[in-house]
Formats: C-alpha cells, sequence, structure tokens
C-alpha cells in the first residue's frame, strides 16, 4: 500500500480549497492518524474479491424516457450569486 | 402534558375524536420552541405563518392529518432556506423544490415545521460542527446531542415537536437518539428516496425518523417509503403497513449478539445496559444467539475511505457559481472556486473533501477507495452470513453514552473510532434503530437493532418490545 502521508497542500488544490497555512499543518497532523488507521485495509485479503459500489440491488434503472414536470428555471436562478439575462454570470474563462 | 411533547398516535387519537385542532398543536410548538429553544439550540429556523396556515387547511382524514414534523436542515422544503449547518448556504439559499420525502410527508397530511440543527452536511457525530449554532442534549445538559442529527434529536427529546427527519449516513439518527433518549430509525438502503437530501455520500445516505415511540417511526416510515422516479437507486418493492403487528412480540425470534461489537472499547455501563436488554427479550421468549461479523474491525477504515470520497465528489457542486455565497471580486475562476470554498466550509468538511480527494486521486485509486470497496464486499458477506442464523442483530449504539461537549475536538480519529457500531450497516444497506434503554448514570443509552435489508417490520416489533419492556 502506498505512503500515508498525505500532501495536504497538492491535494487542495485538486479538490479546489485554499487553505490557511495552520491548517495545512493540521490537517497534515490529523490525516496521518486517520491514514495509519486505514492502512489496516492492507492486512485484508481481497483476492478475487468483487467491490461494492453501492450496497442496492438495483441497477441500470431506467424511466421511460418522456418530460416530465421540473423546477422552472427561476427557481434555479433565485439562488445564484450573479446572473444576467438568465444565465450565471462568472468570470471571464476564456481570452479573446 | 404539552401537546409539543406528545407522541403522534396519541395527538392523532385527539385530533379525530375532536378535541384539539391541528391548530392547537403547531401554536404549542411554536410557544415550545420560543420560549425553550433559546436554551437548546435544536432549530436554525422555522416559519410559523407557513405551518399556521398548513394547520387550518388541516385534512384529519389523512394518516398524519395536522402534525408537524421538525426537518433536518439538509432536507429541501420548498420556500424555506437549507443552510446544511454550512455558512456556504447560510442567508444565501431558499429551495426551489421539495424532496420526495417532503412531498410524501405533506400527501400524508404533515405539516413540515422548521429547520434542525446538523453537523455540517452532516460530517460530524456531536453537532459541534455546525456553522450555525451548537446544540444542547436536553436530557443530559452539557452533553452533546450526538450527530449529525443532533438538532433532530434535541428537538423530539426536548419536548419542542413531536418528531423529526433526520439522515442517516454513518449512523447520524441512531446515534443521536441513543444520546438524546428517543426513536431512530435507519431505513434499508433504497427504502426512502434521497431526491432533495443534500448528497453527502449516495451509497450510504438514508433519511429517516426521529420520534417518542416505536409507533411512531412506523407511522412515519409509512408516509415516507417507496419508489421514486426521481431517485434511481429507490426500490420498486411493495410497502407494508408498517404500524401492522408491531406488538407481536419476539417469542420464537432469533436475535444475535456479535462477539466482535463487545470488546474492552466498550463502557461497561453500556454493555451492561445492552446484555440485560438482551436478557429481558430472552425471558419474553426470543432465542439470543452469539454470532460473528469476522470484518468488523475493518469497517471504521472502509467507511471513512469510502464516505470522504462520495463526499468530495458530491461537494465539488458548492462552488460559489450556482448557489450559496461567493468570495467578492475574485481574480479569476479558479480563484471564485477556491475562494468561495475555503470561506464557506468549516475544518471537519475541508478535512472530509481533502481525505476523499487523495483517496481518489491518480495512483492511489486502486490502494485506498477500490480495496475499501472490496473490503465492503466483505462486509456486505458477514452480514449475509448472519442474517442465514438469525432474525435481527442486537448491539450497542455507541461505544459510551453523550460525551461533554467539547471531548472530542482536534481529534477525528477518534470521533470516527466511535461509529463502529453504526457504519456496517450503511455500508451494506441495511435498515437499523435505535430505542432508548434505562439511562446509565443519568444518561441516556440505546439498543441497536438491526434488521437485513428491508426488515424494518422485524427491527421495528422487536424495538416495540424492548419499549414495552
Amino acid at each position: 500500500m502506498a505512503e500515508p502521508t498525505i500532501d495536504v497542500r497538492y491535494v487542495a488544490n485538486l479538490a479546489r480549497i485554499n487553505l490557511s497555512e495552520e491548517e495545512i499543518t493540521r490537517f497534515g497532523s490529523q490525516l496521518e492518524g486517520v491514514m495509519t488507521h486505514i492502512e489496516k485495509l492492507s492486512e485484508v485479503d481481497v483476492e478475487g474479491i468483487e467491490p461494492t459500489s453501492h450496497a442496492s440491488s438495483v441497477s441500470n434503472a431506467v424511466r421511460q424516457d418522456v418530460p416530465v414536470e421540473s423546477i422552472p428555471a427561476e427557481g434555479f436562478l433565485q439562488n445564484t450569486p450573479d446572473q444576467s439575462n438568465g444565465m450565471l454570470r462568472v468570470p471571464k474563462v476564456v481570452d479573446a | 402534558m404539552s401537546l409539543a411533547a406528545s407522541s403522534l398516535s396519541s395527538l392523532r387519537r385527539q385530533l379525530t375524536s375532536g378535541d384539539i385542532t391541528a391548530r392547537d398543536i403547531v401554536e404549542d410548538v411554536i410557544a415550545q420552541v420560543y420560549t425553550r429553544d433559546s436554551e437548546i439550540g435544536a432549530f436554525i429556523s422555522h416559519n410559523q405563518e407557513s405551518a399556521l396556515a398548513a394547520a387550518e387547511k388541516a385534512d384529519l382524514s389523512l394518516p398524519l392529518g395536522g402534525l408537524p414534523i421538525g426537518i433536518k436542515d439538509n432536507i429541501n422544503v420548498l420556500g424555506d432556506p437549507c443552510t446544511c449547518g454550512s455558512k456556504f448556504l447560510k442567508n444565501a439559499y431558499t429551495a426551489p423544490y421539495d424532496a420526495t420525502a417532503i412531498t410524501k410527508l405533506k400527501a400524508s397530511g404533515a405539516i413540515p415545521f422548521g429547520r434542525t440543527n446538523l453537523d455540517e452536511f452532516a460530517m460530524g457525530s456531536s453537532t459541534e460542527n455546525s456553522g450555525i449554532q451548537l446544540t444542547q442534549n436536553p436530557a443530559a445538559p452539557g452533553h452533546i446531542p450526538g450527530g449529525s442529527s443532533g438538532g433532530s434529536a434535541a428537538a423530539v427529546a426536548g419536548n419542542l415537536i413531536p418528531a423529526t427527519l433526520g439522515s442517516d449516513t454513518g449512523g447520524s439518527i441512531r446515534q443521536p437518539a441513543s444520546h438524546c433518549g428517543v426513536v431512530g430509525l435507519k431505513p434499508s438502503y433504497g427504502r426512502v428516496s434521497r431526491y432533495g437530501l443534500v448528497a453527502f455520500g449516495s451509497s450510504l445516505d438514508q433519511i429517516g425518523p426521529l420520534t417518542r415511540t416505536v409507533e411512531d417511526s412506523a407511522l412515519l416510515l409509512n408516509a415516507l417509503a417507496g419508489h421514486d422516479p426521481r431517485d434511481s437507486t429507490s426500490l420498486n418493492e411493495p410497502v407494508p403497513d408498517y404500524t401492522e403487528g408491531l406488538d407481536k412480540g419476539v417469542a420464537g425470534m432469533k436475535l444475535g449478539l456479535p462477539k466482535e461489537y463487545f470488546t474492552d472499547g466498550i463502557c461497561p455501563k453500556v454493555r451492561e445496559r445492552v446484555e440485560s436488554a438482551a436478557k429481558k427479550l430472552e425471558s419474553q421468549g426470543a432465542e439470543i444467539v452469539e454470532i460473528s461479523l469476522p470484518h468488523t474491525d475493518y469497517a471504521v477504515a472502509t467507511y471513512y475511505i469510502i464516505a470522504p470520497a462520495e463526499a468530495s465528489s458530491n461537494l465539488s457542486r458548492f462552488d460559489g457559481v450556482r448557489y450559496g455565497n461567493r468570495t467578492e471580486n475574485p481574480e479569476d475562476m479558479l480563484a471564485l472556486y477556491k475562494d468561495s470554498r475555503e470561506a464557506g466550509f468549516g475544518s471537519e468538511v475541508k478535512r472530509r473533501i481533502i481525505l476523499g480527494t487523495y483517496v481518489l486521486s491518480s495512483g492511489y485509486y486502486d490502494a485506498y477507495y477500490l480495496r475499501a470497496q472490496k473490503v465492503r464486499t466483505l462486509i456486505r458477506q458477514d452480514f449475509q452470513k448472519a442474517f442465514e442464523q438469525v432474525d435481527a442483530i442486537i448491539t450497542p449504539v455507541a461505544p459510551e453514552a453523550a460525551p461533554k461537549m467539547g471531548a472530542a475536538a482536534g481529534d477525528p480519529l477518534k470521533q470516527f473510532l466511535a461509529d463502529i457500531f453504526t457504519i456496517s450497516a450503511n455500508l451494506v444497506g441495511n435498515c437499523g434503530i435505535s430505542v432508548p434503554l434505562e439511562p446509565a448514570d443519568g444518561l441516556p443509552v440505546g439498543l441497536q437493532i438491526l434488521g437485513p435489508h428491508l426488515g424494518e417490520q422485524t427491527i421495528l416489533r422487536c424495538a416495540r418490545a424492548v419499549e414495552a419492556g
């Protein structure tokens, strides 16, 4: 099993969260303890065992492909921090 | 006794006989919340006008006609705020739709009332991780109410409202129910629609009731259970009347005590309570047998890979774009995401997102996430074998009664390890209920009864026998 040290700064970037220096240090040491515990799983023989991704007996549940009533656009837009012309507004993503 | 302190079933009798009106009940709930919730902190918000209006129109011919139900603040109720206990959504989100559980409650005549406190995004087991407020344990002031549905448990235990909904991802209904001395039911995975429940761990989450009595739990499950086209993991299985046969007793039932659960890690008083409950059930005609769940020792590690992994993915939707609080004047798109998430999330949520992102990241996926999913299969097999042998399994809910506030702060592993008895039911999708036993040193203690998938009738019947004593 992999080395149980989390590079918190690197992972925070993957997760798109800024962390303070204090949080980086604190989470690093707290998660060290958690990862040490998690390493227990390497003791288990999982050879030939199928993974369980969810506990339901249902798979490939589909419904009829017919339109159903949904939440109106105003409902979705009522909570957005910034909008314009019925669309969400965000900082420029692509340079012209 | 105040109406707010009554059971749903007794209120129902008084309503249908005409002794009281739905307005009387809602007015009493409002009065209790105003006079006493400042000390408890169970409710984050409530809308008394809409509740009173609903009471005026209550249809008493419906099974829950005119009965107010408190709602955990991670379940969408049209027109109400839904903070998830997070600064991210505080004053920045109004639900544009009803969760299916709410639609079903309303269709049964119930009146959703107020939003109960929780650990932020349901991550925690003390409700101390709420970004909004602290909640006291009404049964043990100075102690935590448990969590994450701590507000829902405290609202019932504090006699503010007859019943509430919670959500349970790793014990978040059962453990606060145990700590506060109320009944808490986690239905089988797929029994209740998750549509409109803000997702934490999608393969683990279930909505369920917290109530004063086992009968009330069954009444609410009647209303909540069933297939929902909007949740493809909800089961298209018939819904029985869960109140039927509640009083049949446990004679002839075979109940298992898992030997791995009764170790040194459990408080002697809690152990004594659970063992004497088992003896009592035996005297009522149940057969008690020792069983083995050999992979118990790996359940916490498995859970704390899978739950944070799912959470890190689910919580990516909180990016400051569509809803919630956005950082002011972000430099660019990336800064908008990163700064909004930094300001909005509390420590526990950030920590779990980091853990979840790590175990899913390139190079670690197989070693952690995939391995955990395989161990999850082994844990599931343990329970399948056990349920070939017994009808239900009885265990403690938590290793100790409600700790003092602040006792576990700063030690996430310690908190995680205390989830050992409840998380397996979520990993394997089974149902479980916590029912109050005699308090120990003045602190409530619950008994957990675990059933097989869709075994709700069995565990409710068994819980009713415990309750009847």
